[in-house]
């Protein structure tokens, strides 16, 4: 047992594909690398060249269970590039919209994902056998999500209603109102999915990281804010790039994430949670203390719990939302290109995701940056693998590689995201 | 509510950007033009839990996927999975593998599963981004195309409940 290997070439219950290798010599873990092996897919480059107002649908493509996160960033980098900012109703609804894709992107990971590690089912299917009911409150819980996606994005898959400047279409107070209903359902039955997630048996495990979110002044964060950690960062998105880096390892296809001066840091529930515990709603936080958490929570493995109490507040701030909904006068304001830099940082379900967008003149795009949420977890990722397992040794390899492979989960891990750039090097002597 | 709980479902899965990954809802669209009473046809992603949701009340329900298996392309697959489990070649066989087995099966576990449940593959060739079908996936959606619209037929003369 002095040398083991613990290999998982293809992870499962993850988004994208991903692999994971860890050595331990002598009883101490020597090293952990996670390796995204999905192709890399190059939108930066598919969006040189393309006018300013088709970015919220080409980046929409980039992921199937995020695509508001995309067009948010795009639409609030663009709007800094133009020098508008979206207000009243508009902004309102941009909001709703994006709880809807929490609601939906964060029940699909708490129920079918990340819940059957700590009950000891290997999927969801064999979960629904035992726990049907617990399943279809599950089920139905993302179907509210589902629903404001078609309702304000178009569909449900790759929304079409998103532009810079507001919407194509808006709705009528009255196409609110069964949404409304549906809305109060799911919020019982996010009350449950807290208290049900808390009831798990969770490793006791916990690390002092570097969280990482959006702050915003009165509100828990969706589309606003300086981006804040709780070790004294605190800047405006436009100064990003001054405060973080990203490289390439070979393993991966996706790039690697660190603040310039201290290493890795840790992005998503977690880190908003963490630091904007008094910005959730009433109804979120008093949850949140009963399922034990406090105002602060750093075992990663309680996470699941940090989702749904995250799902509670999207469904009662959806449901506020609603209730002050005033139709806009226009879907959009109207807005006149230039040449200029924008900057957006908005919170995608797995943590914070970064545009920036150089315009030409005419508005055409003449360099693009992206950071999905995943790339900045890399880090952090291996860093709990490396620094949780030691204290799972004993555990026979099968049962070891499921705890890795809950770890990892952890996270949420957006892998089709991650992948997106691959610098190809040749040398010819 | 008859929009809500339709009796007959055909599902086109698949990214209709992406080369022969477009077979499935390429089907769509060619059943969708010949309006189907009683049927109604939805072009999806494939994430499983949004296709058990929609799938659950109807009578029957027809998942169309694109597939690799190694087949030579535009070869049609044909499985009935009402009765007997995703087999193990269909895993493999459909580009969204995970999303449309795994549908079935939590479907099927939760005691949703329509009475009649059929998947149909079509091989593709290439599945580069942004490509058009190549001809032989183009002649596979033709012909399921047919299928489909012809087992609906069966079942509605069956008393199955739909009008074709």
């Amino acid at each position: 047992m002095a040398h083991r290997t613990i290999k998982v070439d293809y992870l499962a219950r993850v988004e994208g594909e991903g692999a994971f290798k860890i050595v331990v010599r002598g009883g101490v873990v020597q090293s952990a690398e996670l390796s995204i092996f999905e192709p890399p897919r190059f939108f930066e480059a598919f969006l040189r060249g393309r006018a300013y107002t088709e970015a919220p649908d080409i980046t929409s493509r980039i992921c199937g269970i995020c695509p508001i996160a995309y067009q948010m960033s795009a639409v609030h980098a663009m709007e800094n590039a133009l020098g508008i900012a979206i207000t009243g109703p508009l902004r309102a609804l941009r909001r709703l919209v994006y709880c809807g894709e929490w609601i939906e992107s964060h029940t699909l990971h708490i129920y079918m994902l990340h819940a059957p590690d700590f009950l000891g089912y290997a999927s969801a299917i064999e979960m629904a056998r035992d726990h049907g009911d617990v399943v279809r409150r599950g089920l139905m819980l993302k179907k509210a999500g589902n629903e404001i996606m078609r309702l304000l994005g178009g569909r449900e898959i790759h929304p079409i209603n998103i532009r810079v400047g507001g919407f194509y279409r808006t709705p009528h107070r009255r196409e609110l109102a069964p949404l409304a209903e549906q809305l109060m359902l799911a919020r019982d039955a996010a009350l449950e999915t807290v208290r049900w997630a808390a009831s798990f048996d969770f490793p006791d495990r916990e690390r002092g990281y570097e969280f990482v979110a959006l702050r915003h002044a009165d509100e828990y964060p969706f589309n606003e804010g300086h981006i804040v950690s709780n070790r004294g960062l605190d800047i405006l998105p436009d100064a990003y790039d001054d405060h973080f880096e990203e490289t390439q390892v070979e393993r991966s296809t996706a790039l690697y994430s660190r603040i310039r001066t201290r290493g890795s840091y840790l992005c998503g529930p977690l880190a908003r949670y963490n630091l904007n515990f008094d910005r959730l709603s009433a109804i979120a936080r008093e949850a949140a203390r009963d399922a034990g958490l406090g105002a602060t929570c750093t075992n990663p493995y309680r996470s699941i719990v940090v989702r749904a109490v995250e799902v509670l507040y999207a469904c009662d701030e959806a449901l506020r939302i609603i209730a002050a909904y005033e139709e806009p006068e226009q879907p959009a304001i109207s807005i006149e290109p230039r040449a200029a830099v924008g900057y957006a940082a908005t919170e995608a379900p797995r943590g914070l995701l970064y545009h920036r967008y150089r315009l030409d003149e005419d508005g055409t795009i003449a360099d693009a940056r992206i950071v999905p949420p995943t790339s900045q977890n890399q880090a952090s990722i291996e860093e709990d693998l490396k620094g949780f397992i030691e204290g799972f040794l004993d555990l026979p390899d099968d049962e070891l590689r499921h705890r890795c492979e809950q770890t990892v989960r952890n996270y949420d891990p957006c892998i089709s995201c991650a992948a997106h750039f691959l610098r190809l090097e040749i040398d010819r002597g | 509510m008859a929009n809500d709980h339709p009796r007959c479902i055909v599902f086109g899965i698949g990214n209709a950007d992406r080369g022969d990954d477009a077979a499935g809802p390429a089907v769509a669209r060619q059943l969708r033009m010949l309006l189907l009473r009683g049927v109604k046809i939805i072009e999806h992603g494939g994430e499983a839990t949004a296709l058990v949701a929609q799938m659950d009340g109807a009578e029957a329900v027809f998942l169309i996927d694109a597939c690799a298996s190694g087949a030579p392309p535009g070869t049609i697959h044909r499985f009935d999975v009402a009765a007997a489990p995703v087999p193990d070649v269909a895993l493999g066989l459909s580009t969204h593998s995970g999303g449309l087995a795994m549908a079935v099966e939590l479907a099927r576990a939760l005691g949703q599963l329509p009475r009649r449940c059929i998947i149909y593959a079509i091989e593709g060739a290439s599945f580069e981004i942004g490509a058009p079908l190549s001809p032989p996936a183009a002649a596979g959606v033709a012909a399921v195309a047919c299928r489909v619209r012809a087992e609906i037929a069966k079942c509605a003369n069956q008393g199955g409940g739909q009008h074709a």
